[in-house]
């Protein structure tokens, strides 16, 4: 379920869009401890990819990238607290 | 009449006014975890507060209704959208058939209530239509809404009342991310030394993201207990007692670090120590906060709790007359 979707900020000529999460939660960058890491900042992402987990009431839910590009910037740390509409990641 | 569920939500259960009467057997009462909203709801499609409605959990559904039908959506902030425009909550919303209702991202709280025409007319379990998960009973099949579901909706009914567009802004609930929660102490608060009941009545708690249905968990300095020799059966910690029965709105404190509220689906009973139970008026309350809420626990009297439990009686009352 794409839980995450992706805001287009038009403002800016070069697509950038904003991966938002719906729930609070723990915001999680790895599937498991000592795993690799989703993905990286400035690795390229394509739509439907999973760029992490939010974890609320026991359940995981995947955050996924609603757009292809490239993920420039994560604004939340991995084990990071989010609350509904914060913005996760930012994509061009 | 049904609902097609297109998308579920994170947890979208059917609830009602609960499921009374079960609970020494350990059945939980369950029913919607905000009751006010819910009430709310069906006070605006025209229905009686019995009628059964869908809580959804920070993520809401999709759905198509397959005949026309009125619906409210009550309970914490969210963007309602109809086919894709948005809709006021708190007010009576036309649908006809083919129209598609989704969400947008929950701006606070943790529970918003979908009501409709009717209501949602899945079997009664135990005298009950509330989703209780755990034990797989009532909802559909026993359990949250899964894509694919069709919700059967109930024929019209009449309340006998006129007709209600909107809820006054008065009469809504209030959500906050700062809140004090009314408590009474005990049954077993005379286990915490002084400075742990010190603690409980004076920390700032802070609810985590472990909360749900059954409990929800907060951060905080933690509590101490007071020495005493653990009795046969009661486990070695002092947070521990011999089982015994569960008030709805039980604090229990395991390890003495974080107060969970047990809240309408926790089990009936265990072996930790309740030192404070909520008011049953402040069950509401508890049920609107999402993680991150500064709480405070404020010792009230029976008193207290009573006149308290009157004036939101009287508040439900009010919208029914």
């Amino acid at each position: 379920m794409a839980w995450i979707h992706a805001d287009q900020s038009d403002e800016s000529e070069r697509m950038s869009h904003q991966i938002i999460s719906p729930l609070p939660g723990i915001f999680y960058r790895k599937p498991g401890p000592g795993k690799e890491p989703y993905v990286n900042e400035g690795e390229t992402i394509s739509a439907g990819q999973t760029i992490g987990l939010v974890e609320i009431m026991k359940q995981f839910s995947e955050v996924r990238a609603e757009f292809d590009g490239v993920l420039e910037k994560f604004e939340i740390d991995d084990f990071g607290i989010v609350n509904p509409g914060d913005v996760i990641a930012i994509t061009s | 009449m049904a609902f097609d569920i297109l998308e579920a939500g994170l947890s979208t259960t059917v609830q009602d006014q609960g499921r009374i009467g079960y609970y020494r057997f350990g059945i939980p009462q369950g029913g919607s975890m905000d009751q006010y909203s819910a009430t709310l709801a069906n006070r605006l499609v025209g229905n009686t507060a019995a009628e059964a409605v869908l809580e959804c959990t920070y993520i809401g559904p999709k759905l198509v209704t397959r005949a026309d039908a009125v619906i409210a959506v009550t309970g914490a902030p969210v963007d309602v959208f109809v086919n894709g425009e948005i809709r006021a909550e708190y007010e009576r919303i036309t649908l006809v058939a083919g129209d598609e209702l989704k969400f947008g991202v929950i701006k606070g709280g943790t529970k918003y209530f979908i009501a409709v025409h009717g209501g949602i007319d899945v079997p009664e379990v135990l005298g009950s239509r509330s989703t209780y998960p755990i034990g797989a009973i009532g909802g559909v099949e026993g359990r949250a809404l899964a894509a694919g579901d069709l919700v059967p909706v109930g024929a019209a009914i009449d309340n006998g009342l006129p007709a209600l567009q909107s809820i006054d802004v008065v009469d809504r609930p209030v959500f906050s991310r700062d809140v004090n929660v009314r408590v009474m102490l005990g049954l077993y608060d005379h286990h915490l030394s002084a400075e742990g009941l010190e603690s409980l009545l004076t920390s700032e708690w802070v609810l985590t993201p472990v909360a749900d249905r059954m409990g929800l968990r907060y951060s905080g300095p933690g509590v101490g207990w007071k020495d005493r020799e653990q009795p046969f059966g009661a486990g070695q910690d002092p947070s521990n007692i011999v089982d015994a029965g569960y008030a709805v709105g039980s604090i229990q404190i395991p390890g003495g670090t974080q107060p969970i509220i047990l809240h309408r689906d926790a089990v009936s009973g265990g072996g930790y120590a309740m030192v404070a139970t909520v008011i049953s008026a402040d069950m509401d309350l508890v049920a609107r906060c999402s993680p991150g809420t500064k709480t405070r626990f404020v010792a009230v009297t029976m008193d207290q709790a009573l006149d308290a439990r009157h004036d939101y009686s009287a508040r439900a009352a009010r919208i029914w007359s």
